[in-house]
């Protein structure tokens, strides 16, 4: 694993030394880190999916990650919580810092770290269990007991993901009955029931109809209170609209990473002015 | 060739392929027409219900006496033994392969199973003959080591193979996302396998379990060898029984033909295949639904 001196990058760079396109990757001193990426490589195989990636994911602030198909968004975000272990022989080199702890030392437990970094998959998917009980798995695995308690803490998550009023009168029932959009939600209150920090979207939107998707938008831009977000899209306009800060991916390149008006409204490269006006990908 | 003799070698070849898969259905409706036919002269002499509930079955003495309880009590106690050993050994087989194997443990233990539940049983009633016959005797100090507890430990360690084949085919037509989704929530490895992928996959499991329970019931040649063969009410696990497949296969030879212990072997022959067709309708009947189950969510 590469070690970096970060303690000393903090203070005196706005730029990382990231070989090449460093310029490009402009990380704000004034915000509080709560993941830094230092020099991340990570191949399937002999495939390698990213390349020496260094950015920095903001506390309470929305990060989206956009690029074309097969880049390594999923890629990227899955390392994130380690979700990346399960990919039988693939390699990670590299640092992922959470609050300055190294996720991948040995005292790190990914366990731990998921119920930390939570994850919203692209396609909703609830267990084939209730409405409640997907909720309160999360719960009872971190050992909440109390069942009033449990209760509680489902509604109030169910609540926050904004999907109590629509659903309040069937708890009970599977979650398999209820709408693509509905899961979806059902999915964040899953994940934001256990209290994670920083909560990973993997294209929350990509099987939802336009009313859902703006109703996770909004979702979104009130989750940003409380969390911190890294959201991966297609969709150059939900950046737009949702998030802080982007980062452009370029067959597993960290092109640019910068304030959201400012990738939009003037990138410094080239390839990101050509992708987001639609000129490839 | 033209398209018209073309179509007519297609069709023919519909044809065939019909007929072929019409033949199966034919020759299980002659097995059914002849069992029934030759079981129910039995049921009439003797009469359905004292056949069923009576204890004893004396055939060949005068009068004779044709209570198959006995027989079926034998199969039951043979089959639970069997049971307990093959649920527990073949889900954690099934469990350690799908969820716990590396990839390399992997291409070495699935084809081993799979040759396991092929070897003959009159292999596994030979190594019951060999080893565990003389074991048991020793171990618990009975007069013959010919009983229900050893061929029903046999019978146990061949049909694990199959719940564990048929389980972990269905843990792993879990959906990788569920999966997913429980590590993603913070759970280890056991809490995702309690939780979510042994609940998914039950009735598929459920189902393996019934088609196992139907293989030991209908399993003939290691009752045969290693039950003892006394087709007396079995008071413990270490008397000698009488399965029902057994008894079949050991007096059919001897009895005489159209004779009233020729018919009511005949009516154990029926009861076991009711038996057994059960437990496939069952075994169908919770996989079709567990099909549509997973099908919604995936
Ligand atoms: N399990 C895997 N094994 C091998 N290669 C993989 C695997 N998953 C992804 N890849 C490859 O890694 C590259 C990055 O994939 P990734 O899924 O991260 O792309 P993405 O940016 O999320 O694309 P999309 O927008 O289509 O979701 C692709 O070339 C892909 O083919
Ligand atoms: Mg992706």
């Amino acid at each position: 694993m590469l070690k970096l001196d970060t303690e000393k990058k903090e203070h005196n760079f706005s730029y990382t030394s990231v070989k090449n396109a460093m310029e490009k990757v402009i990380l704000d001193p004034s915000q509080k880190a709560r993941i830094k990426v230092r020099n991340l490589n990570f191949s399937y195989g002999e495939k390698q999916a990213l390349k020496n990636i260094s950015l920095d994911i903001y506390e309470k602030k929305v990060t989206a990650i956009i690029g074309p198909s097969g880049c390594g968004k999923s890629t990227f975000i899955r390392i994130l919580n380690r979700m990346s272990d399960f990919t039988l022989s693939s390699k990670v080199e590299g640092e992922i810092l959470l609050d300055g702890k190294d996720i991948f030392s040995k005292d790190f437990s990914p366990v731990e770290l998921r119920k930390k970094v939570g994850m919203v998959f692209q396609k909703p998917n609830p267990f084939p269990k209730s409405i409640i009980e997907n909720i309160a798995y999360g719960l009872k695995i971190n050992g909440v007991k109390d069942k009033h308690k449990i209760e509680e803490k489902v509604i109030k998550s169910l609540k926050r993901a904004a999907l109590y009023e629509e659903i309040k009168n069937r708890i009970n029932e599977s979650a398999l009955g209820l709408s693509g959009g509905q899961q979806q939600r059902l999915c964040i209150a899953r994940c934001i029931a256990i209290e994670p920090e920083v909560i990973l979207f993997d294209e929350p939107c990509a099987s939802l109809d336009p009313i859902s998707t703006a109703k996770i938008e909004e979702l979104i831009l009130e989750l940003k209170n409380y969390y911190t977000i890294v959201i991966v899209t297609h969709n150059m306009q939900q950046a737009l609209r949702v998030s802080d800060y982007t980062a452009f991916f370029l067959m597993g390149e960290l092109i640019e990473f910068n304030e959201t008006k400012k990738i939009f409204e003037n990138p410094s490269d080239k390839r990101t002015e050509d992708y987001i006006t639609g000129r490839f990908g | 060739m033209s398209i018209k003799s073309e179509n007519f070698r297609e069709k023919a070849i519909e044809y065939t392929l019909f007929i072929l898969s019409l033949s199966a259905i034919i020759f299980l409706a002659g097995i059914i027409f002849t069992l029934i036919k030759e079981a129910i002269p039995a049921f009439k002499e003797i009469g359905f219900f004292k056949m069923l509930l009576s204890k004893d079955w004396y055939p060949t003495y005068d009068p004779p006496d044709f209570g198959i309880l006995p027989l079926m009590a034998g199969t039951m106690v043979v089959t639970v033994i069997a049971l307990l050993i093959s649920i527990p050994l073949g889900l954690a087989c099934a469990i350690y392969i799908s969820e716990l194997a590396g990839k390399r443990e992997k291409v070495f233990l699935k084809p081993f199973i799979e040759l396991l539940s092929s070897i003959p049983s009159v292999v596994y009633g030979f190594w019951g003959i060999v080893f565990l016959a003389p074991a048991i005797q020793k171990y618990f100090d009975i007069p013959s080591g010919y009983c229900a507890i050893t061929s029903g430990i046999v019978l146990g360690i061949m049909s694990a193979p199959i719940i564990a084949s048929l389980s972990e085919d269905s843990l792993n037509y879990v959906p990788k996302s569920f999966k997913e989704a429980a590590f993603a929530l913070g759970s280890n490895k056991f809490e995702t396998l309690m939780n979510v992928t042994i609940p998914a996959a039950a009735s598929g499991i459920i189902t393996s379990i019934i088609l196992g329970t139907g293989r030991i019931i209908g399993e003939t040649m290691v009752v045969l060898m290693l039950s003892g063969g006394a087709a007396i009410m079995p008071t413990s696990a270490l008397e000698p029984v009488r399965p029902m497949t057994s008894a079949i296969a050991a007096e059919m030879g001897e009895a005489a033909f159209k004779t009233l212990h020729y018919y009511s072997l005949f009516a154990i022959a029926l009861i076991l295949f009711a038996i057994t067709f059960v437990l496939n309708m069952l075994a169908e009947k919770i996989s079709k639904k567990y099909r549509i189950k997973l099908g919604s969510s995936r």
